[in-house]
């Protein structure tokens, strides 16, 4: 009988300790070289934005500087004022946040109803519409504003709200129900079944026990319709152009930028007041950010 | 200039309510139809079924599939193409009684017509009715113009020249100078380069997030920034960036005692602003998918793998590559689609609207609306379309990945 030696557990060098998984303590040596890491990204990725900080609250004579200092010396909020006062960015934030919001609901209804069929039922036409759906995101954006517009101008839809409305919450909604089936699927089918025998009826097993569950996947899907008609511009540009007193805030900001040297701080300034809500809403719901992108799709 | 009164206020909310008010009842009554329709299409699609179970599945998958091809081939050229009306649009009608034919002739009809899938049918109505208005509708017209001549030049009336638009994508400059493979040559670098740092970069901030340690939701919260900063804005603003003179790369280059880049103007230079635009904007998605990917593989894997005596390294590529595969694979396909599909990012950035610059869709969209040339960009769009769908089906092929959605 010859004996077996069991291989010692080796020490895990700093390397190692740079790919474990959590859980594990890491050297403090280690500690300090991610930490510093970090800060590194983290200042790669502000940095720009506090840029656009400091030069909304320049003084206008001094826009064009080359100091690189995050408080200009006399700071003021005089862009702010301007851009509150002078100009009609109330109006144009106003619209986006009504359009926004309005669309933003209707895409989550359309796509949280959709995907529950596309989930539970097996229809004829089930596979070949999944993928209609996914080869949708293939399209160009530019491919559909030429038929869109023409349409639009048929139904007499633009220079107003309406069409706009109506083409938002309708092309987010391919990518959404493929979000919300691959949440959906992860629910087991016996929570259903066990509603089914207390006498619930399908729907009602929706309202109740799906939807409330898979309130991760419904905010993410929310979170995308709203940023994607908060800072659309091409949709916007070929619909509400001519009249600025119906622009969205994209529209706006993008006719400060387009001169550099006059309104650099008004765009500075609109930016941020446009930003704050809508990081704030995004930091806000991040906790539900990474579970509702993968739960459903790590099922596989 | 107008100021933001009350009236402005209720005007726009009147506007945008009614409008979900029109979606909302549009629903309601499509939802009545489908219910109310269903049980006499139902025993009709029975009786129908019985009269022609003689013929046999073959023949009748056969007579619906032709019929099926004869209202596409109507619906397209029903839609009207520059100004004068389609001459065939008159008999639209005929299409939907062709539609109702085929679908009942096909064996399928039982199957569609099954009394549990009501609910199912309800359920799907408003966003089939949506996608179909909105997105199958313009497919078909820009299918449609893509075989004709519809420029400035031929404005009323657009003669069907066949498929010579999609030819002269190929064979013609796509815009005044640029021809279609150079363009095509660097969308696939743009892409390649910015999903090389795209996944990259999301990766080892995922690595480095994924431990217990202080600060993590602060990391994060910061790191997520470029993400949710609305777009344009941070495209705009990269762009002030890369002024000469004023914009903080060159002023920094220049403090470094580095020479001040032509960012704007020298078209390598304006494609590398243009990446390293989107490679800000990009990682953070990655890496909120990869930190999700890499909470969900439990330590136990690696506990094995090191008992095993695998490296470091090895245990990345063995262990935590392969668990990452279901997360990566859509990531991958999604970010190459978005990104080579982008379009704020090449059209901003290139302020001074440089050809050398531009990208297949910032193309496709100056042909469509600088140059009006609808005809040649209903083609060239449905070439990179085409591109498009010809990657994804490989990559899901090699790769394996989405295999869930089709159980």
């Amino acid at each position: 009988m010859t004996a077996t030696t069991i291989p010692e557990r080796k020490q895990p060098t700093a390397f190692q300790r740079f790919f474990r998984a959590r859980g594990r303590e890491d050297s403090p040596f280690g500690r300090l070289l991610i930490h510093i890491a970090l800060i590194l990204a983290c200042v790669l990725s502000v940095y720009p934005v506090l840029r656009v900080i400091t030069i909304s609250i320049r003084p206008g004579d001094r826009l064009l500087s080359t100091s690189l200092a995050i408080i200009p010396d006399d700071a003021s909020l005089e862009a702010y004022r301007t851009v509150l006062v002078e100009k009609e960015f109330l109006v144009w934030l106003w619209n986006s946040i009504a359009i926004t919001a309005a669309t933003a609901v209707v895409g989550v209804i359309l796509s949280a109803t959709s995907a529950y069929a596309f989930s539970r039922w097996q229809f004829p036409g089930r596979i070949p519409g999944l993928i209609f759906l996914l080869s949708t995101q293939m399209i160009p954006a530019p491919m559909l504003m030429v038929p869109i517009y023409i349409l639009a101008t048929k139904l007499g839809l633009t220079q107003s709200y309406r069409g706009l409305v109506l083409a938002y919450s309708v092309t987010s909604v391919p990518f959404s129900i493929w979000t919300l089936r691959g949440y959906y699927d992860t629910i087991p089918h016996d929570l259903e079944e066990a509603a089914f025998i207390d006498g619930a009826s399908s729907l009602s097993a929706f309202w109740l026990i799906i939807l409330p569950l898979s309130a991760p996947a419904l905010v993410i899907v929310f979170l995308f319709n709203f940023m994607a008609a908060w800072s659309d511009y091409l949709l916007a540009r070929v619909m509400i152009a001519s009249e600025r007193s119906l622009w969205t805030w994209v529209l706006g900001v993008r006719d400060f930028q387009s001169q550099f040297q006059t309104q650099w701080g008004l765009f500075a300034a609109a930016s941020i007041m446009v930003m704050i809500p809508v990081v704030a809403l995004f930091l806000y719901s991040s906790k539900w950010l990474i579970s509702g992108l993968t739960l459903g799709s790590v099922k596989g | 200039m107008e100021f933001l009164t009350w009236e402005v206020v209720l005007n726009a909310l009147g506007e945008v309510g009614s409008t979900v008010l029109y979606i909302f009842a549009g629903t309601v009554l499509l939802e009545l139809f489908v219910y109310f329709l269903w049980t006499p299409l139902r025993a009709l699609s029975r009786r129908v079924d019985g009269w022609l179970d003689p013929l046999g599945d073959r023949l009748r998958h056969l007579v619906a599939t032709v019929l099926m091809a004869v209202v596409v081939v109507f619906a397209v050229r029903a839609i009207a193409v520059g100004q004068t009306p389609s001459p065939w649009a008159p008999y639209w009608p005929l299409t939907v009684v062709v539609f109702g034919l085929g679908l009942f002739i096909s064996p399928n009809a039982l199957n569609i017509f099954q009394s549990e899938l009501r609910l199912a049918y309800m359920l799907l109505a408003p966003a089939v009715v949506g996608l179909l208005l909105l997105v199958v509708f313009p497919l078909l017209w820009e299918l449609n113009v893509s075989l004709t001549n519809l420029n400035p030049r031929h404005f009323q009336s657009p003669d069907y020249i066949g498929l010579t638009n999609y030819l002269e994508v190929f064979t013609k400059p796509v815009l005044k100078q640029v021809t279609f493979f150079p363009v095509l040559l660097r969308t696939i670098l743009w892409t390649a380069v910015n999903l090389l740092f795209h996944v990259t970069g999301g990766m080892i901030l995922a690595l480095l997030l994924n431990r217990k340690m202080r600060f993590k939701g602060l990391y994060r919260a910061l790191l997520v920034f470029p993400w949710a900063i609305p777009q344009p804005i941070a495209v705009l603003a990269w762009r002030g960036e890369f002024h000469f003179e004023y914009g903080f790369v060159n002023i920094m280059l220049q403090r470094l005692g580095l020479p001040a880049i032509q960012w704007m103007t020298d078209p390598t230079w304006n494609f590398i602003a243009m990446s390293i635009t989107n490679i800000w904007l990009g990682i953070p998605f990655m890496m909120v998918i990869l930190l999700g990917g890499l909470q969900s593989i439990a330590g136990d894997y690696y506990e094995a793998a090191e008992l095993d005596g695998a490296s470091a390294w090895q245990q990345f590529w063995g262990v935590t590559v392969p668990l990452l595969r279901p997360v990566l694979t859509p990531a991958v396909i999604l970010g190459t689609v978005w990104t080579f599909t982008n379009f704020n990012v090449p059209f901003f950035i290139n302020q001074n609207e440089l050809e050398t610059s531009d990208t297949l869709v910032t193309a496709l969209f100056r042909s469509a609306f600088q140059y009006f040339n609808l005809g040649d960009a209903a083609a060239f769009a449905f070439v990179i379309f085409g591109l498009l769908l010809v990657f994804s089906v490989l990559y899901i092929r090699v790769t394996g990945g989405l295999k869930g959605a089709y159980e």
